[in-house]
């Protein structure tokens, strides 16, 4: 190791050296580092998860447009649309069909816990917009009081979940209703919700008697292949009189509503945070174990200093200091962050993993905070005079 | 000036810190040492030995006064001059001042090193050679904690003229040593001085060294009061 990286560095890996000279403070910085890693790679899961857990209800409907009351910031948010305007809408020569989309969650009382369901009333007769997972047992909503139910749903038992097919449906009572789930996709628990459920637009409304069909949360659009969706939007704009409506497209409403969770809403916020204290603490870390390296070594310093070595020497030896810690600190940082984000995942059911966009903007960071932390603990070399040493 | 001076001073005075704690160390010091000989500074500790080392050695700067380094006058010299003036000089402190985490060898590389693009090759055999010409050949792998003082001080001594340096400026090398080490380092440092062409000068008030000496110069409340020229 030691010649290899002599002839990287052309020239005595002192950094390394002096770093793997005692074990035991070696060992003890990189797990510092490691540690570092760790909370950094944790408030990164967490705050990813909840734009996954976001995103993912977008991801069992592919409509094209979306319009939604002023104030939908979400999926869930908001105000309802007229029905009006989806007949208005159809009036373009681009639209080529649209769906009312009702949204409530319901409680489904599991014995021990409640859990809640959010859930999405549609036309059981429209596939094209739903996700072809969905779309295929679409037909099994036209029965009243028929539902799809999420396998993933927190507090349903895997073997459960597996068990419901057509032939063998489940049953439970909610709303005062029994609703019989026939068939199931894969949701996932979310931050606002322990899972999914589809129902026919008629069962919605059944559950929901407040709610009326002329009134849905959303209105979903298709359009005819090759359309601009961006002009049909702006001839939407003309066609629908009620300019507080938003009328976008349904990536632009995901992409919206990602932004709305993570800068508006305070878990966001709190994620964010979590974040940049995990980053400040990382470089306090590295900071430290660098910064006392080089006053453990001020007198050798000082030496070479004497012996005619320059500033560029010195920094040349912190940063292989701080590259070093930064590397192997990574490893064990990387192994143990996993493992804690798979772990959490499974007791969540959050969609917490660790990505290699996530891994990589770490090693990166790690790198270039360690290499800063480096830079500014070369400013204690100052106190090493050689003067002194006389 | 002689021509034939490495190191040639001129009216030096030297004060330690401002206003009214400021204190004159040095006053009106000349002396000049020539290529080759081997020098000894004398006197009690506080006479101001060790400041006179410093700023030959060019690790203060020179206040008041001429200091000509290997024909280079160092009073208003820039960092960076001073920097590679250094590199030309073999420094030997009190205490060894060796790399705890380095080898022997690779302690004994640093000084060749410090001159840049040498193939590792001959830095790591200029090493050997030096430590095998202090009698070390067969502890170059040694940290500096599994060898003794006096094997430590050699070390040094290697460090210090692996890269046949014009000037080596020690500070009482055999302070910390007892007398059968303190006699070898001196010799050494005498020989591989001769040997090379090498000029020396050692602060000491170490009285078994003068007679190795080939001008002896005694410093008393930072004046020069005796010049001793031997031999």
């Amino acid at each position: 190791m030691s010649r290899l990286l002599q002839r990287l560095f052309g020239r005595l890996p002192i950094g390394w050296l002096q770093l793997t000279h005692n074990r035991t403070r070696f060992a003890a910085a990189l797990a510092g580092v490691a540690f570092a890693n760790v909370l950094v790679f944790v408030q990164l899961g967490i705050m990813n998860s909840m734009g996954a857990a976001t995103l993912r209800p977008y991801t069992f409907f592919q409509p094209d447009v979306m319009i939604s009351a002023g104030d939908a910031n979400s999926l869930t948010d908001g105000g309802n649309v007229a029905r009006q305007w989806l007949l208005q809408a159809m009036a373009d020569p681009d639209v080529t069909d649209g769906m009312g989309l009702f949204i409530a969650n319901v409680p489904w009382d599991r014995g021990d816990k409640d859990i809640s369901l959010t859930t999405f009333g549609i036309d059981p007769v429209k596939p094209a917009f739903l996700a072809p997972e969905i779309a295929t047992d679409l037909t099994l909503l036209q029965v009243q009081d028929a539902a799809i139910l999420d396998r993933l749903a927190r507090g349903l038992g895997k073997e459960e979940a597996a068990a419901i097919r057509p032939q063998s449906p489940l049953s439970f009572e909610t709303q005062g209703r029994t609703v019989t789930a026939y068939s199931t996709f894969a949701g996932g628990g979310g931050f606002g919700g322990d899972g999914y459920m589809l129902v026919s637009d008629q069962t919605f409304l059944s559950l929901f008697p407040a709610r009326r069909s002329a009134a849905p949360d959303h209105i979903l659009l298709t359009l005819r292949p090759g359309a601009q969706p961006e002009a049909v939007i702006a001839r939407l704009k003309t066609l629908i009189s009620d300019p507080s409506l938003r009328i976008r497209t349904y990536a632009q409403a995901a992409e919206d509503d990602l932004v709305y969770q993570q800068t508006r809403r305070p878990t966001g916020i709190i994620f964010g945070f979590g974040v940049l204290i995990g980053v400040l603490v990382g470089l306090v870390i590295v900071y430290q174990v660098l910064s006392t390296d080089v006053a453990d070594h001020l007198r050798e310093y000082a030496t070479f200093k004497a012996m005619g070595y320059g500033p560029r020497f010195f920094l040349g030896v912190v940063f292989e200091e701080a590259l070093v810690l930064g590397i192997l600190g990574f490893v064990p940082g990387l192994i143990v962050g996993t493992s804690i984000l798979l772990i959490m995942g499974a007791i969540t059911t959050l969609p917490l993993a660790m990505t290699p966009s996530m891994a990589a903007s770490v090693f990166v960071g790690t790198i270039v905070f360690s290499a800063l932390s480096g830079a500014i603990a070369t400013r204690r070399l100052a106190a090493a005079d050689p003067a002194d040493l006389f | 000036m002689d021509s034939d001076a490495v190191v040639d001073v001129r009216g030096l005075n030297h004060w330690f810190g401002s206003g009214d704690m400021k204190k004159q160390a040095l006053f009106d010091v000349n002396l000049t040492l020539k290529r080759g000989s081997f020098t000894v500074l004398m006197g009690p500790s506080g006479s101001g030995k060790t400041t006179v080392l410093t700023l030959v050695g060019c690790l203060r700067a020179v206040q008041d006064g001429s200091v000509k380094l290997l024909g280079q006058e160092l009073n208003g010299a820039g960092e960076g001059q001073l920097v590679a003036l250094r590199r030309r000089l073999g420094f030997i402190f009190q205490a060894h001042n060796l790399h705890e985490s380095l080898t022997a060898a690779q302690n004994v590389m640093m000084g060749v090193q410090v001159h840049g693009g040498v193939p590792d090759r001959t830095v790591e055999q200029a090493a050997l050679h030096a430590l095998g010409l202090v009698g070390l050949a067969d502890r170059t792998s040694y940290l500096p904690g599994n060898l003794s003082g006096g094997q430590k001080q050699r070390v040094a001594v290697a460090r210090a003229l692996v890269s046949s340096p014009a000037l080596v400026l020690a500070d009482e090398p055999t302070a910390a040593l007892d007398k059968d080490s303190a006699a070898e380092v001196v010799d050494l440092l005498k020989r591989m001085g001769q040997s090379r062409g090498t000029t020396t000068l050692l602060v000491t008030h170490d009285n078994r060294i003068l007679d190795r000496a080939d001008l002896i110069l005694t410093l008393e409340d930072g004046r020069i009061i005796r010049v001793e020229e031997r031999n």
